[in-house]
């Protein structure tokens, strides 16, 4: 194999593994958009997203066959994993954010870091520790196009993505609610004056993320498996490509998941890092964003009063 | 008729009585002056009616209907809109798109209400429902003589603009109760002569206005009806000759400025 079809394989990939990261970074940066504040524990709701989708693909299907039932049961148990994890996400900021939203800035974080470790552990202690295998809904032989192949699990997980992503912006741009959520980023306490329940605003930005979190974490559970830890590196990823894209900034967080994953796939057998130290890649690439360019590639410069 | 009423609202800040057992009231249609020495409380008292903040004790009766410890957004979309004494407009939207916001979350129209119908609606007729909202929020800025600003950024207008604009978004909103916190503070003569025209605009629009103002020839000027604080106490209430003539009025406020100078 040529080293450019080479390439163009881990194009393939990293686009793969990037739409995964720009699912979840979404979370981040909306609830940032309008909270400015990092949700820590988003990384574990798509662990509980995965897990909940696995929990109801096995009882739906059990051991049948890949077939028509088993990719219908697949969606179903996608949205039941979408509409729990919306719901946890929304307790979440009720019972742990919301009281400390007058509080320190550092409040909430340490809040939030108190969640991821209740949900990683909570999910130990439910479910153990060890890995499990989420099984392929469909037949999962790999497609050659000319000298690439493509798995219909990457196909799937960028179709999937994508839809998301589109109705995520079209909510966003064209509903009367989500024109509530950007005024809400824009200024909270102007918004209020306009009659928007920015506290409604704020729960539907947690649920939403959520429940893209949940999509992430069933697609990604495909390759990683499903464990009680998955959400912490994913997690983590993520959020580095929302900072990448400029955090804040919802198609930056899109762009900046799809680049992380392309670097990643290039970058490690490109700089021939072995294997382990793959996950290093990532975090090379946020502390050069981060040197040369702090608000990230569609963050907006905080305008200087002159 | 009387479209605004507290019942001896009260409120504490820890020791500190701000607004003391104040029955406060607003006929329709009029505008009204609330006026009083600094730190007598008027922006408190606003505070509570618009649901900024919530009162220790008392009730605020608004077109019949009780509305004490609502919250602000609960509050505006009932039909009372304000402005503040610190200008809040979003600064990075330009000045069309700030009145635009007045008017998408418009009284009675709630953006969570029939959430399907109206996610569907707004977006088939998106460009429809834009083009409208846009006229409209033109209009308002026509009323206001602001049409040649429509595109510059909201932060880059001069001072005396900003406050127009922000009262262009609350009335976009079509607000029954119009409360203007200090409107004509830090404006030259001439922008303060214009806000005057502006505000006798709006009275003829048929909103009722209520004003906090230091500048005593305004409030003379365009108020029907003026209510005067003076350490969380109301003292004084009724017509401006009869608040230039009242005594107490003079000793509080009046009095004290003439030995200032």
């Amino acid at each position: 194999m040529s080293t450019l079809t080479l390439y163009m394989q881990y194009i393939v990939n990293g686009l793969t593994l990037g739409a995964i990261y720009s699912l979840i970074a979404l979370g981040y940066t909306m609830v940032y958009g309008i909270l400015k504040f990092i949700n820590f524990a988003h990384g574990d709701i798509l662990m509980v997203g995965a897990f909940i989708g696995l929990l109801v693909y096995t009882a739906l299907t059990g051991d049948a066959a890949p077939g028509a039932w088993t990719l219908s049961a697949f969606f179903i148990a996608m949205l039941v994993s979408m509409i729990a994890c919306a719901i946890l996400g929304m307790l979440i900021e009720r019972i742990a954010y919301k009281p400390l939203r007058n509080a320190n800035r550092l409040a909430p974080l340490l809040s939030a870091i108190g969640v991821s470790f209740i949900l990683s552990n909570g999910a130990a202690w439910i479910f153990g520790t060890q890995s499990r295998r989420f099984p392929y809904p469909f037949e999962n032989d790999p497609i050659h196009i000319g000298s690439i192949t493509i798995t219909p699990h990457q196909i799937v997980v960028i179709v999937v993505s994508v839809a998301m992503m589109l109705l995520l912006t079209f909510f966003v741009n064209r509903t009367r609610m989500g024109k509530a959520m950007r005024a809400t980023s824009l200024d909270q306490s102007t918004s209020q004056l306009m009659g928007i329940n920015v506290n409604r605003v704020i729960s539907l930005t947690f649920a939403i993320g959520s429940a893209l979190a949940a999509v992430g974490g069933i697609l990604a559970a495909f390759d990683f498996r499903v464990y009680p830890s998955m959400g912490t590196m994913t997690g983590l990823k993520a959020f580095v490509a929302a900072v990448i894209g400029g955090i804040g900034n919802i198609q930056g967080a899109m762009i900046g998941g799809v680049l992380l994953g392309i670097l990643e796939a290039v970058g490690a057998p490109l700089l021939h890092i072995p294997n382990g130290m793959k996950d290093t890649v990532a975090f090379a690439v946020l502390i050069i964003v981060l040197l040369v360019k702090p608000d990230g590639i569609l963050g907006k410069n905080e305008r200087e009063k002159v | 008729m009387r479209i605004l009423e507290t019942e001896h609202l009260t409120r504490e800040f820890g020791g500190v009585i701000a607004v003391n057992d104040v029955d406060f009231h607003v006929e329709k249609g009029l505008v009204t002056g609330l006026i009083g020495p600094n730190g007598a409380g008027k922006t408190t008292l606003f505070n509570q009616i618009t649901g900024v903040d919530k009162p220790t004790s008392g009730r605020i009766i608004f077109d019949g209907r009780d509305i004490t410890g609502l919250p602000a957004w609960k509050i505006s979309r009932l039909g009372i809109a304000r402005t503040f004494q610190n200008i809040r407009l979003y600064k990075e939207l330009t000045v069309v798109e700030n009145v635009m916001m007045g008017l998408h979350f418009k009284v009675g129209s709630d953006p969570f209400r029939h959430r399907f119908q109206q996610a569907v609606k707004s977006y088939i007729f998106a460009s429809r429902e834009n083009r409208e909202v846009y006229r409209r929020a033109m209009e308002w800025l026509s009323f206001f003589e602001m049409e040649e600003h429509a595109q510059d950024f909201a932060g880059s207008l001069p001072y005396g603009k900003q406050r127009e604009l922000e009262i262009a978004r609350a009335l976009a909103a079509e607000p029954k109760l119009l409360f203007l916190d200090e409107p004509a503070a830090g404006m030259n003569p001439s922008e303060t002569a214009h806000l005057m025209q502006v505000v006798a605009k709006i009275r003829q629009l048929g909103v009722t206005v209520v004003l906090i103002e230091h500048d005593m020839k305004l409030v003379m000027n365009i108020c029907d009806s003026i209510t005067v604080l003076n350490f969380g106490v109301k003292i004084a209430e009724g017509t401006p000759n009869e608040i230039k003539h009242d005594k107490g009025v003079i000793e509080a406020y009046l009095g004290r400025e003439e030995e200032d100078e």
